[in-house]
């Protein structure tokens, strides 16, 4: 099988992941979980160098960070199906006692997580952080962030643009979710988020687009990033996805943003997606 | 100043050794952590001479992040840095240390347990006349409610330094709260700082005082004058607002009968709370606060807008008075 038929088949799975914890728990993020489905999977399954086991502090390995904590089902579907914690846990995904919490956290201690994240906009200057600390122990492994489109209205993400470029975190890659979507409808409508490649250019950054549910686009452009590091500019991909990609009446809309769907949509929206790894 | 024979020989071996303002001691505190110390890293949002930070970058500027004005930024940064095991000293003004950055402070380092120091200067009324906007008097409280969070506030020079190294040994956030204008040195240069273990200033038997930052010094000079009218007084100094030494406040109380807390922050939230919540569980007894009564605060001399919002020395003194009168 070649390689992206393999991550294609792994996304499958999370997507099922995705879906299922969701229903099960009645509450969660699919839509833009299930477009970052593609993205993290080749990030954990391609892309990331990482130690066995799970150390915080990250030495000798890539590391990321998701800012946009809502999207916690893919991370944790990824994080378990990549070897983390056991897959089954995932069926306590916001459960009372459980360490998959709404939004990720490393309150409860679940590995693969070094930041909480859920409230906006601050996960790419943590991710700053982790970065120039690589630098300082000359360590040159890639630090990996992944934000949300919407997230982009915090100012926060903005003074941490600016950072980036005045220190040359050339060993940072940041990627934007620009599903075009948020809760309250189409960031067109909601606040505008303008010419985002001139923006980000503007601000000194190197600039990559990505189709980020085409798994060979994925890859090549992770890749391509890689390559672009290094360079005394810290990188961003502008990740064009849908909300809800893979499960036909979740794509298109911001309706299912934050929705969990009830028992027959979860059996249509289960009939899309193969069962590639085996349930939990 | 003008008691300064007196409390002399009230004191003991704190004596007053000269003037210097506990961001000095800031500066010094960190430069030599950072000469012991090697991931120890610095962060400041425009404002290195302000905070006594030019020491630091002078020997280390590998060590040494500028943000420019982006406090939010600088909290999630410093997070980051801790994640990958640096021990962060941000500084800036305590207003935007706290208030500002709640949010940053809470989720990414608060909730997420790192290991980031919250180094903040001009805290309180005495940094005088730039006014309530950068007057902060709530950030105690505001911190003190974060879990995990430890709450610092030195009352001189030599005890902001001593607790400037010690933040580094304790794993976990640290607010350190410190302030701008020159002010009495008393606490000796060897005293070693031990987090969550209140000092003893002086015994006494009718009051039981206790006092944090500056205040310590405006009680040294209430007691000098309550002595000299054959009240005995206990003077505390509760450097660690949290974890708050409730041992000491319970054993001194509990001698004394009746509590003062003394403090450079609203009567809302801050030490005064602490210790009356101490009080209320294990041993009640009448306390009276001195702090700000729940206002802003306004521009003018240190000493001035001390004397307005009720923080002199004489204001502890009436607030001794009542609280003793109130045993009964």
């Amino acid at each position: 099988m070649s390689q992206i038929a393999e991550l294609q088949r792994i996304a499958s799975q999370v997507r099922r992941d995705i879906v299922r914890m969701v229903s099960q728990a009645k509450s969660g993020h699919p839509g833009g979980s299930l477009g970052c489905a593609d993205f993290l999977t080749a990030l954990y399954f391609h892309t990331m160098d990482r130690q066995p086991g799970f150390s915080m502090s990250g030495e000798q390995e890539d590391m990321f960070f998701l800012s946009n904590g809502h999207i916690s089902p893919v991370w944790y579907s990824v994080l378990a199906r990549s070897g983390y914690f056991p897959v089954p846990e995932l069926a306590t995904f916001r459960h009372i006692d459980s360490r998959l919490q709404g939004h990720p956290t490393t309150h409860e201690g679940l590995p693969g997580v070094r930041v909480a994240s859920g409230s906006l906009g601050q996960g790419m200057s943590v991710a700053i952080g982790a970065a120039l600390s690589k630098k300082l122990d000359k360590d040159h492994h890639m630090v990996y962030c992944l934000t949300g489109d919407g997230e982009l209205q915090e100012g926060q993400v903005w003074e941490a643009a600016l950072f980036a470029a005045h220190h040359r975190v050339d060993n940072l890659i940041v990627t934007v979710d620009w599903n075009g979507q948020q809760i309250d409808g189409s960031t067109d409508h909601v606040m505008s988020l303008g010419d985002l490649p001139a923006k980000w250019t503007a601000f000194g950054w190197d600039v990559l687009h990505m189709q980020g549910n085409d798994m060979s686009d994925v890859v090549r452009v992770l890749d391509q990033a890689k390559e672009h590091s290094g360079k005394g500019k810290p990188v961003v991909i502008l990740m064009k996805t849908e909300m809800g990609a893979g499960v036909d009446f979740m794509m298109g809309s911001h309706k299912w943003h934050g929705v969990a769907p009830n028992a027959e949509q979860t059996e249509t929206a289960l009939a899309q997606l193969a069962e590639t790894l085996g349930d939990y | 100043m003008e008691t300064q024979t007196s409390t002399d020989t009230l004191f003991g071996r704190f004596k007053v050794t000269g003037k210097k303002a506990t961001r000095d001691g800031f500066g010094t505190g960190l430069h030599q952590v950072g000469a012991t110390k090697a991931n120890v890293v610095a962060l400041c949002a425009d404002l290195l001479g302000s905070l006594k930070m030019d020491d630091f970058v002078r020997d280390w500027p590998e060590r040494f992040f500028q943000v420019g004005i982006s406090e939010a930024n600088m909290m999630g940064v410093a997070a980051g840095l801790a994640t990958a095991g640096k021990i962060p000293y941000t500084g800036t003004f305590a207003n935007f240390s706290t208030g500002r950055v709640y949010d940053q402070i809470r989720q990414s380092i608060a909730y997420s347990h790192k290991n980031v120091k919250i180094c903040a200067s001009h805290a309180g009324l005495t940094l005088g006349e730039d006014g309530a906007t950068h007057q902060i008097l709530e950030d105690i409280g505001l911190m003190k409610m974060l879990p995990g969070m430890t709450v610092i506030n030195p009352c001189d020079a030599n005890q902001t330094h001593a607790a400037t190294g010690a933040i580094a040994d304790h794993q976990g956030p640290v607010y350190l709260r410190f302030g701008r204008p020159n002010w009495p040195v008393f606490i000796p240069a060897d005293e070693p700082f031990i987090i969550g273990k209140a000092l003893p200033i002086k015994r006494g038997e009718s009051v039981s005082i206790f006092a944090t930052g500056h205040l310590v010094w405006q009680a040294m000079e209430a007691v000098t004058m309550l002595e000299a009218q054959g009240i005995s007084c206990e003077l505390i100094n509760i450097h660690t607002i949290k974890p708050l030494d409730e041992a000491a406040i319970i054993e001194s109380v509990s001698r004394t009968g009746c509590a003062v807390s003394c403090e450079e922050h609203n009567r809302l939230g801050g030490l005064g709370d602490s210790i009356a919540q101490t009080l209320a569980r294990h041993r009640p007894a009448p306390q009276e606060y001195v702090a700000v009564d729940d206002s802003f605060g306004e521009s003018g001399k240190p000493e001035e807008l001390l004397v307005k919002y009720g923080l002199a020395p004489q204001d502890i003194v009436h607030a001794v008075h009542r609280a003793i009168k109130r045993k009964g």
